[in-house]
């Protein structure tokens, strides 16, 4: 083992460094939960002060409950999050197998049209993409959000998992295809589960913009029933007066579900499944 | 009848030609070994017998029937991968019937060949394990249990040796020409190292660059070589070449003599500068100089010489070859 890895100092400096980023990366999250549980007045008069007695206060939590129908968002924006992520890992994975496992005549170029997504936002295309639905008469329907957001992550998705693909041990599926499994049973049976961490990537990085984006469900799904969480949220931001008691209590409930999401993956990301498979 | 017929084979990827016209017949119950450098294509060769790649042109006939476009569970065929490829999720038992599983086998039928497999493998007590619970040596015996429980006519092994160690490999080796006598089933066995052809097999195909070099029984190979590639493959260490003017021949033609045919004596035709001994007990390696060409003669006993030393080396002349310079032997 190197010395300089175990050397105590080291070790603090490290640990050391961790510590101060987290505490920095979770200041902001603190800061809206403590004041989420605030009077109005508390909150202005000593925004870092945990609440106590006098302070405690659930108004924001009832005003979420009453005004607005904020399970429903809720469940709009699980629901447009969940799918989403699905089809863009269910997707992208059989893309990525196809472009990493075969050859085919412009394998290379699909590839390159695919990473392409990566670097062109989608964003630039919300006119194009907003005259698109009108036509299809997908607007103001979570449809129109899921298909955005599933165009928006593949590129990356399948950029990430064929690099890992091409790492499954070719061995593996050759002994699959030799014993008669169909090349869906090995895509599905032997290379995803090795992909296993790879693919949690990938859920984590498109989990969060989706979760949190405001623009799409802003343009293409305003109408009452289809609000996301994000969206939803804004009724309480007003041009003149804002309910921060409101919009605090929203965010900090709109933060649980990601976090659930997000130790799902992560324990993916952790797990390593693959060791005796080959070698 | 034979159990494999390769015809006029040909195969590239895009404009790399991987295989040249190859043509070989496997006969039923004989084992044959692929050998060659790396990159001379024999395990291309062995995915293409197995279905796991087309053919660019030619015939694969497996028993008789014509294959090429067969894919590779339907060939009678089984695999012993380098790597294993065991599948990680499944135990060692699930390991080896799921391909009986996939041709529709019955309970009964699947559960007595696993028994019967895994007793001839001696893996009773691992059957319930994981892939990632064994040794390497336990997995490659559950890698060619997977092979043995589909009772196919012909059987490929991939350099099933190369990932074990040297004491294992030496069992392994034994298990598998046992299993062949108890099986008498085909084989053909890829390997890079010689040792594995000349032990295993009964017939040896060399392979260079895509093409077959020679085909033959190990000790046809090594007494007849038809080349001076083949001549150098096989044995260890590997013949002497040298230009036939050191010995008083014409100066375009090779001669080749195998280690084990030079000894020591006072008067031989040959003088050397010795530059390196191995003292193995049974028999000593003595690595020389002759001019600028080094020849090493593998002396049978232990010997007294040390480095730096002159000697002379006698031969017989019935036991060098002679090759053109195209490589070419001439007889």
């Amino acid at each position: 083992m190197n010395k300089a890895r175990t050397n105590p100092l080291n070790t603090t400096a490290m640990h050391g460094a961790l510590i101060l980023y987290t505490l920095i990366a979770l200041f902001p999250v603190f800061v809206i939960i403590i004041n989420s549980f605030k009077t109005r007045r508390a909150i202005f008069r000593e925004p870092l002060a945990l609440p106590d007695a006098d302070s405690f206060s659930l108004i924001g939590y009832q005003t979420v409950m009453k005004q607005g129908d904020f399970f429903l968002y809720f469940q709009n924006s699980m629901i447009v999050t969940v799918v989403s992520l699905t089809f863009i890992l269910l997707f992208g994975a059989m893309a990525a197998f196809a472009l990493s496992e075969y050859r085919f005549k412009g394998n290379l170029i699909m590839g390159l049209y695919l990473a392409l997504g990566i670097m062109i936002p989608i964003r630039i295309g919300t006119v194009a993409i907003l005259e698109m639905m009108v036509a299809t008469g997908l607007v103001n329907t979570l449809w129109a959000l899921i298909l955005v957001y599933t165009a928006q992550g593949l590129p990356l998705a399948v950029f990430i998992l064929s690099e890992f693909m091409r790492q499954v041990s070719d061995d593996l599926k050759d002994a699959g295809r030799v014993d008669g499994l169909s090349e869906y049973t090995i895509f599905f049976r032997l290379v995803l589960p090795l992909v296993r961490p790879a693919m949690a990537t990938v859920a984590v990085f498109n989990m969060i913009p989706i979760w949190n984006d405001l623009w799409f469900p802003l343009i293409l799904a305003p109408a009452e029933e289809t609000k996301t969480l994000t969206l939803g949220s804004q009724v309480f931001i007003g041009q003149f007066v804002t309910d921060w008691n409101a919009v605090l209590s929203a965010l900090s409930m709109a933060i649980l579900p990601v976090l659930v999401l997000y130790v799902i993956f992560s324990r993916q990301l952790i797990r390593g499944l693959t060791s005796g498979a080959v070698k | 009848m034979t159990a494999l017929t390769l015809q006029n084979v040909n195969k590239s990827f895009g404009k790399v030609e991987v295989l040249k016209d190859i043509n070989i017949e496997v006969e039923d119950g004989e084992f044959v070994v692929f050998v060659g450098p790396s990159g001379c294509g024999k395990s291309t060769l062995l995915r293409v017998i197995a279905g796991l790649e087309d053919v660019t042109s030619g015939e694969v006939r497996i028993g008789g029937e014509l294959m090429n476009l067969t894919p590779p569970s339907k060939r009678g065929i089984a695999m012993v991968f380098q790597s294993y490829a065991l599948y990680p999720h499944l135990n060692v038992r699930k390991n080896m019937s799921l391909a009986l599983k996939q041709e529709g086998q019955s309970k009964q039928v699947i559960d007595e060949r696993v028994a019967k497999a895994s007793k001839m493998l001696n893996l009773e007590p691992y059957i319930d394990r994981y892939p990632s619970e064994l040794s390497g040596g336990q997995r490659q015996r559950v890698a060619i249990g997977r092979a043995i429980v589909r009772e196919p006519k012909l059987f490929l092994f991939d350099e099933p040796l190369s990932n074990l160690d040297a004491a294992l490999r030496m069992n392994t080796r034994l298990e598998i020409a046992n299993l062949h006598q108890q099986l008498d089933a085909s084989m053909i066995y890829v390997t890079h190292d010689q040792t594995e052809a000349m032990t295993l097999a009964d017939k040896i195909v060399v392979l260079r660059d895509g093409r077959v070099e020679q085909v033959g029984s190990p000790m046809e190979l090594y007494n007849n070589p038809a080349n001076q590639f083949v001549a150098g493959f096989l044995g260890s260490p590997s013949m002497n070449f040298f230009p036939a003017s050191l010995i008083g021949e014409s100066a375009d033609i090779t001669t080749g003599i195998r280690p084990e045919d030079l000894f020591l004596t006072d008067d031989g035709p040959i003088s050397a500068q010795i530059t390196h001994v191995e003292h193995l007990g049974g028999d000593t390696n003595v690595i020389a100089q002759m001019q600028d060409h080094q020849i090493t003669a593998r002396l049978f006993g232990q010997h007294q010489v040390t480095a730096g030393q002159p000697v002379r080396f006698g031969y017989a002349v019935d036991r060098t070859y002679r090759f053109d310079p195209q490589g070419v032997r001439l007889s």
